[in-house]
This record gives C-alpha cells, sequence and structure tokens, in this order.
C-alpha cells in the first residue's frame, strides 16, 4: 500500500497542486479588504526570510571553501555593521508591521458596520443576528438547550430577544463593515477564516470585537484554530459572502422566519 | 619538543584494591549513584528512551494525517482522541524529556564539572535526587495512556477551561492530573538541578578560572539554568493553581458560568487568559533552556575544528545573557490572538523583535569563526555547522511571526510549527548529536580502558541523511502553513461540514494533502536515518576504536589528562586544576605548539600571545 502511493502521490502531485494554486507560496485567495496590504507584507517578509538565508549560507559555504586564511582580526566592521544592518531593517519592518495592526485593531469597527455575535462552542460555531432592534438579547448559561432550540441560552423575558435570530451560517453581506462579537461557551476556540485573513481566539468569559469588510461574493471556511478537544479538527463553519440585495432578501426572510 | 598535553592513549590506572577495582568495574550497575558523571549518563539514557518513544509517535501522527484509514497494530484506527494524545504526549515528551533533559541535566552533569575544573556538582545527593523524580516525572507521563480516558488531550499548552474541567473531553480527567503530577515533579526536578548549577558555576570553579574565560558552552548552561528557576517556578506555580480548579473548587482560570459539556460552574470570576500568561511566561524561555547550551557548545566546536579563536568571544558571553533576559521579556507573543488588547501585542512584538539581534550576533560570530579556515570536518564539526544551518532556517522565520498582523494569518498553523520545529527541536537535536560524537570518548572511558570513538563514515552518512531529511520534513511545512493548514487536526480529508460532504473547509484542507504525503515520507526517511546513529552507537560502544586523552586538540578542561579515563580517580587523587587563559587558542603559524590548552602553563617566549583574543578592536 505504501509503495503504491509512493508513486502515485509524491513529486508530481505536489507541483500540479501548486500550479493549481491561485497564488504563490500556496496562500488561498483573499477575498477581503485588508487583506491585500497583509499579503504584501506578508510575501515581502518571506522574500527577505530567503534573501537572508541564501546570504548566510553563501557566506558560510565561501568561507569553507576557499583556502586558509590566518585567523579573522575583531574588526568593527563585520562586527557591528551588519548588526546595525539588520536592525535597521527589522525596525522598518515592525513599523510598517505596526501599522497594518494598528489600522485593523486598535479601533472598533464603524457604529454603522453589521453587528453579528460568533459563539464557538464544543464543537460547533453559531452566529446571531440582533434582528430589527439592532439589540442582542441576554443569555444566560442555565437556559441553555440545544435540544430546544436554544443552544445560545437566550433569555425569554428580555424584550430585546425575541427578534434575535441564530444561524449555523455566516451570512454578510459584501463590501460592507461587519462588527463581529466573539464568544466562547465553553472552552477557548479559535475563530479563523483563512481566505479574511482573520484570527482571533474566543475566549470564554470574555467578549472580543472583531471587524473587518468582505469583498468577493463566495463561499469561505471558517475553521477552529484552538485546540479544543476531540472533535476539534470538525469544528467548521461556511460563511457565504452575497451581493447586498442578495443580503437583504436572505435578512428579510429570516426574521420574517423568528418568532 | 612534544608538549605534554598531547598525551598517547590514557591508561588503565592502577586501582589499590581489588574490590574497588571489582566496584569501578561495574560501575554502570550502580543505579543510585551521587556522581555527576553517573547521574549525567541516566539522563542521558532517560532521554534516549524519551526520544525514540516522541519519534515512535510523531511518526504515528504523520501517517495518520496521510492515510487517516491505517489501523494501528494492536490498537485499531486512530480516533481523533488517540491523535490529540499523541500529539500531547509528543510534544510534552520531546520538549522536556529530551531537549530539556539531555543538553542541561545530561551533559551538563556530564562535562560542565571538569569543564571548569570542579570536582563535582555542589550537591551530588540533590543532583540523584532531581535525576529520580525526573524518571518518576516520565512514568507517570507514560502511565496516563494507560488510565481510564487515556491520556490528556490538550496538548503541551494544556489551555483551560479544557484542562481544568474533567467533562470537556477524554482525557481530561485522570489522564489530565497524572499530565499536571508529572509536569509537576518535572518541574521541581528542573529546579533543583539548575540550583545545583549554578552554585557549581558560581562556586567549584578552579583557579584562575575567572567569568571571561568561562568555556561558552558553561555561559549556555549559566544562563539555561538562570531561566530554568525563574521560569519553572512560575510553571510549578501555575500547575499548583490549575489541580486547586480541578479539586479544590477555585476558579483561578474558569470564568463564571462556563458551560462545559452541560456541566455548569457558577463559582468564582477566573480567566483563562490568566493560565495563558503563567504558562508562556514559561514556556517562552523553556525555548531558550532548550537551546542555549546547544548554541554555547557551537561555538566552541566550531573554533576548535577551526583551529580559531571564537570570534568576538566578549560579545558572545553578552549576547547569550542578553538572549536569557529578553527571552523573559516576549511571552505575549504566543497571545497577539488570544484575547489580549492590541496595544499589549505591540509591545511583545517590539520585544521579540529585539531578540533578533543578539541571536544574528552569534550568526555572525560563527560565520566569522568559520570564514575561510580550512576546519577540519570530524563528524562533530558536521553536526556544529547543521546546528548553524538549521538555526539560521528555522530563526529568519521569527521575526515574521513576531509581527500580530502576519501572526494573525500564521498562528496555530503549520508555519508555525515548521518554524519551532527547525530552530528548537532540530537545532536543537543537531546541538545534541554534536554533543554526543564530541563527548563520547568522555563518556566511554573506563578504569578498563580509554574512551572510545564513533566510527566517522557512519557518523558521515548520519549527518547528511538527518540534515536532508530534516529539511525535507520541515521547509514543506512552511507551505502547509501558508495554504492554512491548522495544527492539531486529526484529519484533513473528509472532514464533515455543514455544506455537505464538500465543504469549504473540506476543499481548503485537502490542497495540502499531496505536500503533507510528502512530508510523512520524509518523516519517515528522517527517522530510518536514526537507525544509523543507534547502530553507530552500539558498535562504538563495543568495538569503537580507542582515543587519545585529547583526541579533538581541545583547549577545555574536560580534555585534560587526568580527566581521563571514566570514571577519574577519587576526588582526593584528582590534581589541583589551574587555568592560564581563556579557551579556544590555538596558533597555525608555528608547527611545534598548534593549540594551548587553557591548564596549560606557557613557555615564557609563548606567553605573548596569551589573552589577545579580543581586548581591544582594531
Ligand atoms: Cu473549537
Ligand atoms: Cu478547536
Amino acid at each position: 500500500m505504501i509503495s503504491s502511493h509512493l508513486t502515485s502521490a509524491c513529486l508530481p502531485g505536489l507541483l500540479l497542486d501548486r500550479a493549481a494554486s491561485r497564488s504563490p507560496w500556496l496562500l488561498p485567495r483573499d477575498a477581503s479588504v485588508h487583506g491585500l496590504a497583509l499579503d504584501d507584507h506578508l510575501l515581502i517578509n518571506l522574500w527577505i526570510a530567503l534573501a537572508l538565508l541564501a546570504l548566510a549560507h553563501l557566506i558560510l559555504l565561501i568561507g569553507l571553501l576557499t583556502r586558509r586564511h590566518s585567523a579573522p582580526t575583531r574588526l568593527w566592521r563585520i562586527e557591528y555593521l551588519p548588526l546595525a544592518a539588520l536592525a535597521l531593517l527589522f525596525a522598518v519592518l515592525t513599523l510598517k508591521a505596526e501599522r497594518l495592526w494598528a489600522s485593523s485593531r486598535y479601533t472598533g469597527a464603524s457604529p454603522t458596520a453589521l453587528q453579528v455575535e460568533v459563539t464557538g462552542v464544543q464543537f460547533a460555531w453559531y452566529f446571531r443576528y440582533p434582528g430589527p432592534d439592532a439589540t442582542f438579547g441576554l443569555t444566560q448559561p442555565k437556559l441553555v438547550a440545544p435540544g430546544e432550540g436554544n443552544p445560545l441560552g437566550l433569555d425569554p423575558t428580555d424584550p430585546h430577544s425575541t427578534d434575535d435570530f441564530i444561524s449555523s451560517q455566516l451570512v454578510l453581506p459584501a463590501n460592507r463593515e461587519v462588527d463581529l462579537r466573539l464568544r466562547a461557551q465553553d472552552v477557548i476556540h479559535g475563530f479563523s477564516i483563512p481566505e479574511m485573513r482573520l484570527k482571533q481566539n474566543a475566549v470564554p468569559g470574555q467578549t472580543i470585537h472583531l471587524h473587518f469588510t468582505p469583498t468577493t461574493p463566495g463561499t469561505y471556511a471558517i475553521l477552529c484554530t484552538q485546540l479544543c478537544g476531540l472533535g476539534h479538527y470538525r469544528m467548521n463553519a461556511t460563511l457565504l459572502i452575497l451581493p447586498r440585495d442578495q443580503f437583504a432578501s436572505w435578512l428579510a426572510a429570516k426574521q420574517k422566519a423568528a418568532p | 619538543m612534544t608538549p605534554p598535553f598531547n598525551t598517547p592513549p590514557a591508561q588503565p590506572q592502577p586501582a589499590n584494591t581489588a574490590g574497588k577495582k571489582r566496584r569501578a568495574a561495574l560501575f554502570p550497575l550502580r543505579l543510585f549513584s551521587i556522581d555527576h558523571r553517573i547521574i549525567g549518563i541516566q539522563y542521558l539514557v532517560l532521554a534516549l528512551i524519551s526520544v525514540v518513544i516522541g519519534t515512535v509517535l510523531s511518526l504515528l501522527m504523520r501517517i495518520h494525517l496521510v492515510w487517516p484509514d491505517w489501523h494501528l497494530p494492536l490498537h485499531g484506527p486512530i480516533l481523533p482522541e488517540d491523535y490529540l494524545a499523541l500529539v500531547t504526549i509528543h510534544g510534552t515528551i520531546m520538549l522536556f524529556f529530551v531537549l530539556t533533559t539531555a543538553p542541561q541535566a545530561g551533559f551538563g552533569n556530564l562535562i560542565l564539572p571538569a569543564q571548569i575544573g570542579a570536582r563535582s556538582m555542589a550537591f551530588p545527593t540533590l543532583n540523584a535526587t532531581s535525576f529520580w523524580l525526573t524518571a518518576a516525572a516520565l512514568l507517570i507521563l507514560l502511565s496516563s495512556t494507560f488510565v481510564p480516558g487515556g491520556a490528556a488531550i490538550s496538548g503541551w499548552t494544556a489551555y483551560p477551561p479544557l484542562s481544568a474541567v474533567a467533562s470537556s473531553g477524554p482525557g481530561q480527567a485522570l489522564g489530565m492530573d497524572l499530565w499536571l503530577t508529572s509536569i509537576a515533579l518535572f518541574a521541581i526536578a528542573s529546579t533543583v538541578s539548575s540550583i545545583n548549577t549554578l552554585t557549581t558555576i558560581i562556586r567549584n570553579r578552579c583557579n584562575g578560572m575567572t567569568w571571561e574565560r568561562l568555556p561558552l558552552t558553561v555561559w549556555g548552561w549559566f544562563t539555561a539554568a538562570l531561566l530554568s528557576i525563574i521560569a519553572f517556578s512560575v510553571l510549578l506555580a501555575a500547575i499548583l493553581l490549575l489541580l486547586c480548579d480541578r479539586h479544590a473548587g477555585t476558579s483561578f482560570f474558569l470564568p463564571t458560568g462556563d458551560l462545559v459539556n452541560g456541566v455548569l460552574h457558577q463559582g468564582g470570576n477566573g480567566s483563562p487568559l490568566l493560565w495563558l500568561h503563567l504558562f508562556w511566561f514559561f514556556g517562552h524561555p523553556e525555548v531558550y533552556i532548550a537551546i542555549l547550551p546547544g548554541m554555547g557548545l557551537t561555538s566552541m566546536l566550531l573554533a576548535n575544528f577551526s583551529h580559531r579563536r571564537v570570534f568576538a568571544y566578549r560579545t558572545m558571553i553578552l549576547t547569550t545573557l542578553l538572549i536569557g533576559l529578553l527571552g523573559i521579556l516576549l511571552w505575549g507573543h504566543h497571545m497577539f490572538v488570544a484575547g489580549l488588547n492590541p496595544f499589549a501585542s505591540s509591545a511583545f512584538s517590539i520585544s521579540t523583535m529585539a531578540i533578533a539581534l543578539p541571536a544574528a550576533a552569534k550568526v555572525l560570530s560563527w560565520l566569522a569563526t568559520t570564514w575561510r579556515s580550512k576546519p577540519s570536518y570530524k563528524t562533530p564539526m558536521l553536526f556544529a555547522l547543521g546546528f548553524v544551518s538549521l538555526f539560521l532556517t528555522g530563526g529568519l522565520t521569527g521575526p515574521i511571526l513576531a509581527q500580530p498582523i502576519l501572526d494573525e494569518y500564521l498562528h496555530n498553523t503549520f508555519f508555525v510549527v515548521a518554524h519551532f520545529h527547525l530552530i528548537m527541536a532540530m537545532a536543537g537535536i543537531f546541538g545534541l548529536y554534536a554533543a554526543t560524537y564530541y563527548w563520547f570518548p568522555l563518556l566511554t572511558a573506563t578504569s578498563q580502558h580509554p574512551g572510545r570513538l564513533f566510527s566517522e563514515p557512519l557518523g558521515n552518512l548520519h549527518f547528511w541523511c538527518t540534515l536532508v531529511g530534516a529539511y525535507a520534513v520541515f521547509l514543506p511545512m512552511h507551505l502547509t502553513g501558508l495554504a492554512g493548514e491548522p495544527r492539531h487536526y486529526a484529519q484533513l480529508t473528509g472532514i464533515p461540514g455543514p455544506g455537505g460532504s464538500l465543504s469549504p473547509a473540506g476543499a481548503l484542507l485537502s490542497n495540502t494533502l499531496p505536500l503533507n504525503r510528502f512530508i510523512t515520507y520524509a518523516a519517515i526517511f528522517l527517522a530510518t536515518a536514526q537507525l544509523v546513529f543507534l547502530f553507530n552507537l552500539v558498535r562504538s560502544l563495543r568495538k569503537g576504536d580507542f582515543a587519545s586523552s585529547n583526541p579533538w586538540q581541545a583547549t577545555t578542561l574536560e580534555w585534560h589528562p587526568s580527566m581521563n579515563p571514566f570514571p577519574p580517580p577519587s576526588a582526593s587523587d584528582t590534581p589541583e586544576m589551574s587555568v592560564h587563559r581563556a579557551p579556544c587558542h590555538y596558533q597555525s603559524n608555528r608547527s611545534e605548539v598548534s593549540f594551548l590548552p587553557q591548564w596549560e602553563p606557557v613557555p615564557l617566549a609563548l606567553d605573548e600571545i596569551e589573552d589577545a583574543t579580543d581586548t581591544k578592536p582594531e
């Protein structure tokens, strides 16, 4: 069995697969507004790492292959100049990275952003929309009853909860900012959408906000990227990005169905 | 002139009495010894057993990833919880019982006292105690596989609430308790052993062994011991708090209203993030504890086999200490997406970038030391060069992961797995191999015969296969990580999704399958190549060539003729050592004396070269 796999699957499959991939280095397609700058910065970093790797190995090999020279004298040029250059390089990269990080994380979403709550539970993601009143109803852990259709423990006595509806799929309109409220019911989960260049742990006891703007309509994978138990590998969901008008009709249909 | 330090192979020492002779011959059987060399060998044997187990576990993981239907003999199919138990035990065993134990406690005990001219470790009984605690910790860890529910499945990081609540899944009841007990014992043993190491270095140095003359390996052990004491005591505290959460009704790490698997925890007002802080405050220094002795040894070996001084010796001491200091200030880079304030991520990003500079200074020194030196390519030298290569390759992705915005995409993917396996596991193992090949004569000398050498051709074969294998396994992992493959996934194909069989998640993950097949084949090759080492070890133990008392023309004290044969005569018979210069004094232009050991008093004419190493820059 092993030998047949060896012949069929090894390198040719590898090359084919790389050719089929849409962007260099096997990075999946980006479908968010902030992702393009992130990809550029990531690729610059990878090229720099590769160049430094090649340069250092080249120096090592040349040093080993050329004929013997008397012991190197201690020159400040060898000792400090490359360090200063590296310090400068890393400082520039850090600065650039910080600007990108700040633009997506230092401030919250705009007040007009679409509100959705994401809850991680062993081993599923639930997405709650606040309904026409634009306010999420209260939830209580002791009311949680997935078998009775209340997986998040929505409190029926809270007037805001009556129009909330829960979806197993994250459906969003294209080109509108989304403000996600990230929560976890039991253990730490990792909310991740590779094609949106998004990752944030959902921590029980905390509500963490995460905002982004999807661009391209389509379906995307939502994964769990923080080890959360035996079903960790199959804790996924689908993100569906719809054009604005289709999203509006989806929302209307959902709200009509909500009690 | 025949320098007295180029002695012929050491001759058996006449023993005083027949009884003593017989006891010396039977020394490996003296299980409960307080002799630091025997304890060192015991640690190395423990690490060897651990690395074999850890490697087999990693192969099972790799095989399961690409052939999920494969049935493990005597066990059956590998279930998701089995896979996670494999991950957990592999990580725990490799990090603690191999990468912490072997360089620090193993070679530290074996070589460190001799290298500073001490007769023994400062606290011999404490030393033996910490070994037996470590052995008990390993047994407890392995026993957790056999308890109901199986071994813990929450990875070596054991994030709560998964690890704090028994109802959170298989292995999280008794298996988790055993895991925590094992690591707690290990933490105690490491702290105690590090106190021993520090005290030995500070108090037991021989005449003339000033701080600036300490070999860089000793500086590595010293800094790693400092880090161990700081880091392991915090880990121990964290484990005790977690055990309280599990059994004493506290909730340090449990938030109010946490509902796990139908069990509601109404109580206290804790936060899982507290565990992350405590754990990574330990976890990151732990990485440097594993690699610092290897870095020191690499510096010494490159100089030794290049017949050169270590380039910028004092800077190397400084960077070792600086790496230690920065190493305890950057734990937060494991928590960029964990739920911290984003400003905290910025701060930790800067401290992480900063550590790249002392690390780069070390690489520069290695490059400058070997530059146009025409070194002799003995196996220890090859492994030291491999260490440099892997350290570079693994290290260069560090600054990428130190940027929160990039970590947002790469965190918990195989890119991270590739990064830390190259720098810590592979460079770490290369350091261990370099040490084993280099110090083998000291390990194998007995009162019956001088030390033995490994077979060089087999050593060469082992090196090249391991180097190629290491790169073949871990370079492609960068690509699967970039493609979005997360860690800790028991399966990459056929993952049920809400949208039917071909869910977007299933499609995304199966992209990496061809690459993963290649990685698995490479992993099998890499593991197989280690059989060459095991064969060489068994063969050389029994019939390896006898070494002279200083086969590599080394300059450090462990190669002093009176330190050979092993075990050396009892402490009272050992001559007082004196040290006259820093290590790595070589002279290539005078034929009669090519190297000057630290212990050798110098003829007057040669005295002028003493300590010209790096006092003044040009
Ligand atoms: Cu999860
Ligand atoms: Cu998970």
